[in-house]
């Protein structure tokens, strides 16, 4: 099969997607003829033209009331916010309206729009330019909340977002966009809501989300020499959790590790622990359940300090190797 | 022209362009939006509904004056002092009461409440708790407008309060550098809440700062229907040519305090009877009998009218369905396994 990047693959749901429905539309900052900061929407405006590719003022509050505005009457529009900080600056967009409106007024209408964040740290871009915030939207009910960590399933996935009549935040591991895999050519789409076993393992589970799958699928690599068989399951959703799958691994494996880059405490580790802690998956457990998430601090500038501060794959061996051995 | 008779031919041009039945209908909708806030308030003192409401007495003419040119198609954003606008829009009392009342009977299924009140099917995508929350989703409703080549507009209802807000900037920013068909409607009341203009604005209108965003900016008397509806008027024309959005400022009063809480420490009881003198339905009541376009007996025929509706509303709210509690999480999805 031929391979695409995890930004191609993007580019290409987002232009499958405007080719089956004339309502979807793409807006952001400099996503027109600068092609995006990370170059996702690349030469799709030349493709389909500014008024479906839209440069639009650095307003982020702005734009997040127009998505939903336009969503409200009758569009499905997908925006790109430059860096997911900038979040912060469309909060009440997203949290008091986006994800309240349909509750709000009965069920009487439907918000189906996509929000897309470039996330994560590793790119040098310091404490401003480099969070993972997806736990706090994970928050709010009403949103939907993914996180692809395949070249392959953001393009399922996303085309599964624009399909859906719900908002859906989709969070993109700025590091994964360059990353190579097998991408189906037709559009297909891939459950919101369903956790992948990216691996199968007999010796503990974990649970890693974004870019960490790949760092814990090396650690299981590494470990595998050392007899220690490790499932790895990637969440792939944050909202709504798919807990059994997770329940299921757990109850084979006897051990939990949530791994992810978010800040550790109250991050989505917290929430998968808690709901083994309250499951079946309780009594099967032979050890603590271990987290291994980001520093509490912001994301730091000098690169030592920036690859301190998040889950790095020998911190990962070392936690899963004393977890099986007993050593925590 | 109308039941009365020729109206004088010097009458501003809002009494000459619609119908006698059409401005007595806009009376109607005055009396019922004040009668409609009085109920709601008797109510609340009477312990029948809970919550909090944020009325709007004082200012049924820009509301019904800002609404008289739009169509079904046509939608608004509006606030959380928002009855008048819902009523113009042409919402039913009843449904509103029902929604007061937390009722299964009500606009929003009584999960919203006063200041969520929504009227899809009349193009009322919903009042809003948050100030300035309305702002950027009238721009979005516009921008689906253009690109569905609809010659339709987006009304845009907020205070002065509001303007203050970052969403305020960037909203008219956008709607303008896009030409978009959006009409904003700033109801001027003086006070955000107890801050007065004064306090929280160095200009002395909103409308002033139509020009940073390069579009027109108009003072209307929020308390004269016709002074509103005629700067409006004109307003939605230039939105539904293409020519982009325009700011008109109404300049009203509320006289009744903010919400429930409010103790009326901020302002004089002298400068409330002031504007109480100007009441725009009296006001609208003198004109239309001056032009002979509505009687006496028809002027009171119609507030009867309105205040037999709004009972029937109230009464239809307390009969209505309570909500099943086993169904919190209800409308959080459109697919319930989320």
């Amino acid at each position: 099969m031929r391979e695409l990047t995890y930004a191609q693959a993007i580019q290409e749901a987002l232009a499958q997607a405007m080719d089956a429905d004339p309502t979807v539309f793409l807006m952001g900052e400099d996503i027109g003829v600068y092609g995006g900061a990370f170059q996702v929407t690349g030469d799709l405006v030349h493709r389909y033209g500014e008024d479906r590719v839209m440069d639009a003022p650095i307003s982020e509050l702005g734009q997040a009331g127009v998505a939903v505005g336009a969503a409200l009457a009758g569009c499905r529009p997908v925006l790109e916010f430059q860096f997911s900080d900038f979040a912060t600056l469309a909060m009440e967009q997203i949290v008091n309206q986006a994800a309240k409106l349909r509750f709000m007024l009965g069920g009487k209408v439907n918000v189906p729009l996509v929000m897309r964040f470039p996330a994560g740290s590793g790119t040098g871009a310091a404490a401003q330019h480099s969070q993972s915030l997806e736990a706090w939207l994970a928050h709010v009910p009403g949103l939907k909340v993914i996180q692809p960590s395949t070249p392959a399933d953001v393009k399922g996935m996303l085309l599964a977002a624009i399909d859906d009549p719900d908002p859906v935040m989709v969070f993109e591991h700025k590091l994964l966009y360059k990353m190579k895999g097998e991408v189906p050519e037709e559009p297909y789409r891939i459950a919101i809501g369903k956790a992948h076993v990216a691996r199968e393992g007999r010796d503990v589970t974990v649970v890693a989300t974004s870019i960490m799958v790949h760092k814990s699928l090396e650690a299981a690599t590494i470990l595998d020499a050392e007899g220690i068989d490790v499932e790895v399951i990637d969440l792939r959703t944050l909202r709504p959790i798919d807990t059994a799958t997770i329940i299921d691994s757990v109850k084979k494996t006897s051990r939990l590790a949530c791994v992810y880059e978010g800040v550790k405490t109250l991050g989505i580790g917290a929430e998968i622990s808690a709901r083994i802690a309250e499951s079946e998956a309780f009594d099967y457990l032979d050890a603590p359940i271990l987290r291994l998430g980001g520093a509490e601090s912001p994301i730091p500038y000098n690169p030592e300090l920036e690859k301190a501060a998040v889950p790095q794959v020998p911190g990962i061996v070392e936690g899963l190797r004393n977890l099986v051995r007993g050593r925590m | 022209m109308n039941a009365v008779g020729k109206i004088k031919p010097n009458a501003r041009p809002f009494y000459q362009k619609y119908s006698a039945d059409q401005l007595k209908d806009a009376l109607r909708k005055m009396y019922l939006i004040r009668r409609f806030e009085e109920g709601a308030e008797e109510a609340y003192m009477r312990g029948l509904i809970h919550g909090t409401m944020h009325l709007s007495i004082g200012q049924e003419g820009s509301a019904v004056g800002a609404t008289m040119a739009l169509r079904n198609t046509d939608y608004i954003t509006s606030t959380h002092r928002g009855h008048g606008h819902c009523i113009g829009k042409g919402a039913e009392p009843k449904l509103m009461f029902a929604e007061f009342f937390g009722k299964e009977e009500g606009y929003c299924r009584g999960r919203g409440g006063s200041m969520h009140i929504a009227d899809v099917s009349t193009g009322n995508l919903g009042a809003n708790g948050i100030v300035g929350g309305g702002l950027p989703i009238a721009v979005g409703a516009a921008l689906a407008i253009k690109k569905q080549k609809r010659d339709d507009v987006a009304m845009c209802f907020f205070g002065d309060g509001a303007s203050n807000e970052g969403a305020f900037h960037e909203a008219l920013n956008m709607a303008a550098v896009w030409k978009l068909p959006v009409v904003f409607v700033c109801e001027n009341n003086k006070y955000g809440m107890s801050v007065s203009t004064e306090r929280s604005m160095a200009v002395a209108n909103v409308a002033d700062r139509a020009s940073a965003y390069g579009m027109p900016g108009v003072i209307t008397d929020g308390n004269s229907i016709a002074d509103v509806e005629e700067a409006i008027a004109e307003a939605i024309a230039r939105a539904r040519r293409g020519e982009g959005p325009t700011l008109v400022e109404c300049k009203t009063y509320r006289t009744r305090g903010h919400s429930r809480s409010d103790r009326n420490r901020y302002r004089t009881k002298e400068e409330i009877e002031e504007w109480k003198a100007r009441d725009p339905i009296p006001h609208f009541e003198a004109e239309l009998m001056a032009h002979g376009l509505a009687t006496e007996a028809e002027v009171i025929a119609i507030r009867k009218s309105a205040e037999a509706e709004i009972a029937a509303g109230i009464e239809f709210a307390r009969l209505g369905t309570d909500p099943n509690p086993n169904e919190v999480t209800r409308d959080v999805y459109s697919n319930e396994a989320a």
